[in-house]
């Protein structure tokens, strides 16, 4: 059930400012792709583009083509909502809603798509909990706050929510930049697992991370402050790290970057 | 020598010694009776004031006093910080003490009237000369006044903060921001005015066979256009402090805007919103003017808010207040504690209600 995505010279706005210029790759079924670069370099932005959650902020906009399997996400008839179920999206710092209980907020999704019956709720809730490596922690205090958990705890409550409502793809946005190295390693591992299953994108500060996890590695990068970012390069991880074919990889691997 | 090292002069940044004398407790507590001691000989010496003024006198000696031996005994830093820390608190105590007051002055002035035919009967044929007579006219009429304007003020101000926070983009939503704004400062008497001209003597009259009808319902609708801008503002800065990566989270399920304000947004922000809505109602429970206006102030008892005047717990206050009786006063008073009981019942029993029931904080 996972999903190809392809974008063709997507270019994304906020207002008249370009935040990214035509960038262009393809995004196999079932693989973990890591977009690195600088802070400002439009890798987020690329990100929340795939979802369409680019256009939930004021004047933002985008041009160019994004496909999921040959459907372009921003036909006019497209329904958002359909495509946001399609292309799940796990934020930088965990948000589970305060108002719900962890069993609440695990199957939130779903019960505010209008999945009403217990049984069906119960055993997603226990199925994606146990996914994102959460169920021991939590199975029995479910009906405790969301909020109460750990950081790293409330990441991974976030990724079941995320996977409950069974979507082809799994967008993640630097979602280990706000926790210790124990719960990242128990998110990495997820990430693994999950592979299985769907396609998974992450933006990523951490290039040992982005090594350690991902089968294709995108490196964005900014000539200067205010101009737009652009795809540098895109090619299998291995390469990337070890042998890059455009000197500006090379320097921001190296540490050698501006 | 870089900027970091050079001595500002007066300051020494790297002092040799980090300990300081401390004021003890005693010296603190010698200065406050003193302080009282010598503000009451003062005070009562002359015959200038009572008690209030004793007390004023003696924080004011106490603070001078504490400052000028603080600075004798822990240096002028830590002199200034205790001086600070006792005048915050002396300002609370002072902030605090009217309310007391007030309280203290409504129970025992309300309690001689406090009694089962105060709640159980109206002033309907009660002359000068009547001991007894009671609000039970004027509880129902606050009571179905304030439900009413609530019923009309919280839906529309609620959608309206929705609006403005969650869809107003542009120069529409800055207008309405702006007119809300202006609205808060419109005096009660005007709103009263306002529905007086407007539905009393304009629209009533063609329900009431050309005859103008004051009522219950005309002095809710004047309430509820005091109620609204409070609850708009109120409900506008809850709904702004819900954070955007909540309403993306719930976006990025795959709900829709409408579902995510109705299941995400709105139960977060509940508790706030509440309270808002609890100010504007109290604001409107102790209006007399609009009442007086619009709702006449009938004597009598009167369960029909659409036909017919009314009365109300702040409007009976009013004019029991100015009534001539030597009765009236009691009763003015025990109407008067009366209101803020039901406020404070009202505010109490809807803050229960909108605490999360199983996820309490």
């Amino acid at each position: 059930m996972a999903k190809r995505i392809e974008a063709s010279n997507v270019s994304s706005y906020y207002g008249s400012f370009k935040a990214i210029d035509s960038v262009s790759m393809t995004v196999e079924p079932k693989t973990i792709t890591a977009l690195i670069g600088p802070s400002g370099c439009g890798k987020s932005t690329f990100l929340r583009s795939i979802n369409r959650m680019h256009e939930v902020l004021p004047g933002a906009r985008i041009e160019g083509s994004l496909t999921i399997d040959d459907q372009n996400i921003y036909d006019p008839d497209v329904d958002v909502t359909a495509v946001r179920r399609m292309i799940g999206m796990v934020f930088q710092r965990p948000n589970p809603f305060p108002t719900m209980s962890i069993y609440e907020n695990a199957v939130a999704g779903l019960k505010l798509n209008g999945v009403k019956k217990k049984s069906v709720l119960d055993e997603a809730a226990e199925k994606s909990l146990r996914s994102a490596n959460l169920w021991d922690e939590v199975k029995d205090r479910l009906d405790r706050p969301g909020a109460g958990l750990s950081g790293g705890q409330q990441q991974r409550l976030c990724i079941a929510r995320t996977i409950a409502v069974q979507p082809q793809v799994v967008l993640m946005d630097e979602p280990c930049s706000a926790l210790d190295p124990i719960s990242t390693l128990a998110i990495e591992d997820l990430m693994f697992k999950l592979k299985d299953q769907f396609t998974i994108i992450i933006v990523t500060h951490n290039m040992q991370q982005a090594a350690r996890v991902s089968d294709k590695t995108g490196f964005f990068s900014i000539e200067k402050t205010g101009d737009p970012g652009r795809l540098i390069e895109y090619d299998d991880t291995q390469k990337i790290f070890s042998n890059p074919s455009q000197k500006k990889t090379e320097d921001y691997i190296t540490g050698r970057f501006g | 020598m870089s900027v970091l090292e050079k001595q500002v002069p007066g300051v020494v940044m790297t002092p040799d010694n980090i300990r300081s004398r401390k004021l003890p407790v005693v010296t603190n507590v010698v200065i406050a009776v003193a302080a009282f001691a010598i503000a009451a000989a003062i005070v009562l010496g002359l015959d200038i004031g009572n008690w209030v003024l004793v007390a004023v006198f003696g924080a004011a000696f106490y603070l001078i006093g504490l400052s000028v031996v603080a600075g004798r005994i822990e240096g002028k830093r830590a002199a200034r910080n205790r001086t600070m820390k006792a005048l915050i608190y002396t300002a609370c105590v002072l902030a605090v003490l009217p309310l007391i007051s007030v309280i203290w002055t409504l129970v025992t002035k309300g309690l001689a009237r406090f009694d089962a035919d105060f709640f159980g009967s109206s002033m309907n044929n009660i002359g000068a000369r009547d001991a007894n007579g009671g609000a039970y006219h004027a509880i129902i009429g606050t009571l179905e006044q304030v439900g009413l304007a609530t019923l009309m003020a919280v839906p529309v101000g609620v959608l309206g903060a929705i609006y403005l926070v969650e869809y107003g983009r542009g120069k529409f939503a800055g207008t309405v921001r702006f007119f809300v704004d202006v609205m808060t400062g419109v005096p009660s008497i005007v709103a009263g005015l306002f529905v007086y001209t407007f539905w009393v003597l304009g629209v009533s009259p063609i329900f009431n066979d050309g005859r103008p009808q004051a009522s219950g319902f005309a002095a809710a609708m004047a309430l509820a256009v005091l109620m609204l801008p409070t609850v708009v503002r109120s409900t506008e800065e809850m709904l702004r402090l819900v954070p955007g990566p909540l309403r993306e989270g719930s976006y990025a399920l795959g709900v829709p805007q409408w579902k995510t304000i109705l299941r995400v947004v709105l139960p977060t922000a509940l508790p706030g919103i509440v309270t808002g809505i609890m100010l504007a109602v109290a604001r409107a429970a102790g209006e007399t003017a609009p009442v007086l206006l619009a709702a006449g102030g009938l004597a009598a008892i009167n369960f029909n808010p659409f036909e017919g005047g009314q009365s109300s717990l702040a409007l009976f206050v009013y004019q029991q207040a100015g009534d001539g009786s030597k009765f009236a006063p009691d009763r003015a008073w025990t109407a008067a504690l009366t209101l803020v009981a039901l406020v404070l019942i009202l505010t109490v029993a809807a803050k229960l209600l909108a605490r999360r029931n199983k996820l309490s904080r």
